[in-house]
């Protein structure tokens, strides 16, 4: 309980604010690695599992690779990529982005199976274009699901994102790989807490937004919301 | 004029569902396909707007072979009216009814204008029109369903069970309100269900089915039910049941000049009027045929 409480002293400790190894500096950092991380593989995830979840084809595929890249241990591929690309951002964003992208990809294409298959046939029969189902009727209704992808996707990369630092990227991995090094657990502590906070933060961040881009019309209705609980478990895991 | 020619339909997974069908469908006019649960209705209908396309054989709408009409275009002119009402839930009213103009490029002003027309013509207060489609009743949703098919004033309407879903009286309301519709807007109205007495009371054409969507008779409600051609039609318009064949129980006596009609199982059917104690024998238009019962009830549930 005691080194906690160093661990706490040592956060708020004004000495360590400020400079290239201030705690506001490394907070930056590490928002920035994970925040670049999660845009690369929503970019890549998002039109991927839209295009998996609208057209059916390619779930069997994913879902096998998706299993795969999950076994991958993130230290080990970004150490292996920073041998070959040289130390820095890289290496490590390239092994965060492969991190995320399983989870966002499920967030998508479960959001768009989740859609009652009878309201897309309806849409299908009244004359949409497959563009304009996906667009207005998938992406909308979709939406939480995808919310929720990128919700543990997010908690994966920021808890993960220490692991930068120990290939030069920075970021909050700093305090824990010096604190390591200088048998100064105080320190490792300060960067675990810190970590844990930004964690929580981005929970809340994301429970609020999924609740937010549940369409109107859809939050009314007692039972959709259940099973977009039910579904956002299988997001998670699946 | 929709016209079927030896039109068969295969399932990818071998199941024939609908085999060597011909038909012709006369314009503005009401033709109900009835048969019972997996004789191919539906896969009939969704050839119409080529939601399914048929393995071989043609359809023509107006001598136009639709293999050559691009789905959407085909679909964005022809209503659809499903069980499940189909509306999208993320979407108010007025835009549910409003999809098809919209996406046409009618201004949204214009597009909203109209479909409160058409909420006032499905029987559907003004006032729903912000409501988001779980907010509202089977019922309700329903009629939302039917303006929508209705939106962009399609010559062709195509209902698949589209009152399967709703309680008897509801579904009675709904009967009633389309066949005024049909009185109103004369549309070629394409109508699916395995409800008789729905088919007797909207068609004005009816064609039983038989599994494979084999033809078992084709006629008016009139012509069929005095001459069912083989016993499957008799049985499944209740004919052979005595369910059809009604006498009138003397024992009973209905109010004023109403006598009670019982069918051959002893089952009251229904009343017949007799003034003076002597029958009615009319002559009554075919729209006011009603086969099921008199209900006659406003509102909606
Ligand atoms: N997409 C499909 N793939 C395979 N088989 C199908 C498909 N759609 C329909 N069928 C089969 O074709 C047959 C006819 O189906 P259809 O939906 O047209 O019947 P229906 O008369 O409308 O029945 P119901 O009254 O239950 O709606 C059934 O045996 C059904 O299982
Ligand atoms: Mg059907």
């Amino acid at each position: 309980m005691n080194i906690f409480f160093e661990g706490l002293a040592w956060v708020f400790d004004p000495a360590h604010y400020g400079g290239v190894d201030g705690i506001d500096t490394r907070i930056l950092e590490h928002l920035r690695i994970s925040l670049i991380s999660l845009l690369i593989a929503a970019v890549i995830a998002v039109p991927l599992g839209y295009f998996i979840g609208h057209t059916g084809r390619g779930r069997t595929l994913a879902v096998a690779v998706s299993g795969g890249v999950r076994a991958l241990p993130t230290l080990g591929l970004t150490i292996i990529l920073a041998l070959t690309l040289g130390i820095g951002l890289e290496a490590p964003i390239i092994a965060f982005v492969v991190l995320a992208i399983p989870s966002i990809l499920a967030g998508a294409y479960a959001g768009f199976e989740a859609v009652d298959r009878r309201t897309i046939d309806a849409a299908r029969a009244v004359g949409m274009t497959e563009w304009q189902i996906a667009g207005k009727v998938e992406i909308p209704l979709g939406l939480p699901l995808l919310m929720g992808g990128l919700r543990s996707a997010s908690l994966q990369v920021i808890a993960t994102a220490t692991l930068a630092d120990y290939v030069g990227g920075g970021g909050l991995g700093h305090f824990i790989f010096l604190g390591l090094q200088t048998n100064d657990y105080p320190q490792m502590l300060a960067g675990s807490i810190i970590v844990v906070a930004l964690a929580l933060l981005s929970e809340a961040i994301f429970s609020v937004l999924e609740r937010l881009v549940v369409p109107a019309g859809v939050k009314s209705r007692a039972p959709t919301t259940v099973r977009t609980k039910s579904s956002r478990s299988r997001a998670v895991v699946g | 004029m929709i016209e079927f020619r030896s039109v068969s339909k295969q399932f990818p997974d071998g199941t024939r569902a609908v085999d060597d069908f011909s038909i012709t469908i006369p314009s503005r006019k009401t033709t109900v396909f009835v048969g019972s649960s997996g004789c191919g209705k539906t896969t009939l209908l969704r050839m119409i707007n080529r939601m399914v396309d048929p393995s071989s054989g043609s359809i023509e709408i107006d001598g136009e072979n639709i293999s050559a009409v691009e789905p959407v275009h085909l679909r964005r002119g022809i209503g659809y009216v499903m069980q499940n009402s189909g509306l999208l839930p993320h979407r108010k009213v007025i835009d549910n009814v409003a999809t098809v103009p919209l996406l046409n490029g009618v201004p949204r002003k214009q597009a909203h204008a109209d479909a409160l027309d058409l909420l006032d013509r499905v029987g559907l207060d003004r006032s729903l029109a912000n409501r988001y489609p779980s907010q509202l009743s089977g019922g309700q949703q329903q009629r939302v369903g039917v303006a929508r098919g209705l939106a962009v004033n399609p010559n062709i309407l195509l209902m698949d069970e589209p009152f399967g879903a709703v309680d008897p009286i509801v579904r009675s309301d709904l009967q009633q309100e389309t066949i005024r519709l049909q009185r109103d807007l004369d549309k070629t109205v394409v109508f699916v269900t395995h409800d008789i007495d729905e088919a007797f009371l909207l068609g004005d054409q009816v064609v039983i089915l038989q599994k494979g969507a084999k033809i078992a008779q084709q006629g008016t409600p009139e012509e069929i039910l005095a001459n069912p051609v083989n016993d499957f039609v008799a049985s499944f318009i209740g004919a052979d049941r005595g369910k059809r064949r009604l006498t009138v129980d003397a024992n009973i006596a209905a109010s004023g000049d109403d006598l009670l009609l019982v069918d051959a199982g002893g089952y009251a059917a229904g009343v017949i009027s007799a003034p003076g104690g002597r029958l009615a024998v009319g002559n009554p238009s075919p729209k006011s045929r009603s086969i099921s019962n008199k209900t006659d009830q406003a509102g909606d549930a």
